[in-house]
């Protein structure tokens, strides 16, 4: 089966895509990347920068930016949302995420610290209620001139749409890792809140290019990158 | 998971510690820390059972367990598969194993040989 997985997606490697590579029995793929190309160019020629990856914690990501002397911060966004902490109920009674609370706890940075922000596939899981404020807060987050890369699913796959990690290994070549677990945190009948491991994260939507945009209006700029694997990228520019 | 060297300095699972803490040989702590830890020139190892809220400034800090606080080493940080992090961290080498978790900021600062 992954035989035939590997000869398909090598009907469809392009100039952004994917490739299967065996490694240690957990399938990995590495994924070619135009916008990581892009803003490679950016930190192969700049000294210190300030660099936020919003990814799992990756181990070669915080080597790669420390090898070329910038600051690198890290912070699961992700799996920051699934503390039970930050369930409420709104008005009408239903159980919603917080906010406001979600960002008293997570990006707290001055305004203006960043010159790159590295958001992966963050607004594809992230709950609806924090894809909005999250973007806004990333916003304030930059510098002027400062980008934002983010990649975005074109359609539902279910199964075949898995929350990856993602692990810089070239200058516009990714290692994805599939995310296995999370934790997930449901309110009971009796208010207690009950956290389970489940699989994965699921996709949240699929965002179009008019949604894309209109999640960036406040940006400078947006750049769209078409890739061969349902993948679309997204290079934004404070 | 590393066992403490014999003849390590140790902090049990059972210790709970609220203050300041320094001392001048290497540490293994496995209990809990509340406040700041100052072992210059030496080693501090959080053990899997350890739970630190404290700032630490030591040669070479290895975590296994939960740290909340910013690590100021002279020399090395590594971050072991079972470590939990959130704070920054300025040394002049690090390493993290797969499977770590952190939550803040890391500064290398290299001293020109």
């Amino acid at each position: 089966m992954s035989s035939v997985s590997q000869n398909f997606m090598k009907l469809f490697r392009g100039s952004s895509g994917t490739e299967t590579i065996p490694a240690q029995g957990l399938q990995k793929l590495t994924r070619r990347s135009s916008g990581l190309g892009e803003l490679s160019r950016m930190w192969e020629s700049a000294e210190d920068l300030c660099i936020l990856d919003l990814g799992s914690t990756s181990p070669a990501n915080i080597r790669h930016f420390t090898e070329h002397g910038h600051r690198i911060y890290s912070e699961d966004l992700l799996t920051a949302s699934t503390d039970p902490e930050l369930l409420s109920k709104n008005e009408e009674g239903s159980i919603v995420l917080d906010s406001r609370k979600f960002l008293a706890d997570n990006l707290v940075y001055p305004a203006a610290r960043f010159d790159v922000v590295l958001c992966w596939n963050l607004p594809d899981y992230l709950d609806e209620s924090l894809v909005k404020p999250v973007v806004g807060r990333l916003w304030s987050v930059l510098k002027p001139g400062g980008m934002l890369l983010a990649f975005f699913h074109t359609r539902d796959a279910g199964p075949d749409s898995p929350c990856h990690r993602f692990h810089i290994v070239g200058t516009d070549t990714l290692e994805m890792q599939k995310i296995v677990l999370r934790r997930e945190a449901r309110r009971g009948p009796t208010g207690a809140i009950h956290t389970a491991i489940s699989e994965g994260f699921q996709l949240q939507r699929v965002f179009n290019n008019r949604h894309i945009e209109n999640l960036f209006r406040d940006f400078a700029s947006i750049k769209f990158f078409l890739a061969r694997d349902n993948i679309r990228e997204v290079l934004v520019v404070r | 998971m590393s066992a403490p060297a014999s003849g390590l300095a140790q902090i049990g699972k059972s210790v709970f510690i609220k203050g300041e803490l320094s001392g001048s040989e290497d540490l293994y702590l496995d209990g809990q820390v509340e406040g700041s830890i100052a072992l210059k020139g030496n080693s501090l190892t959080v053990g899997p059972n350890g739970q630190v809220k404290a700032s630490v400034e030591a040669k070479g800090v290895v975590v296994q367990g939960k740290l909340e606080g910013n690590i100021q080493a002279s020399d090395r940080v590594e971050l072991r598969k079972s470590a939990i992090v959130t704070g920054d961290i300025t040394t002049q080498r690090i390493s993290i194993e797969e499977g770590a978790y952190l939550k803040g900021k890391v500064d290398i600062h290299r001293t020109d040989k």
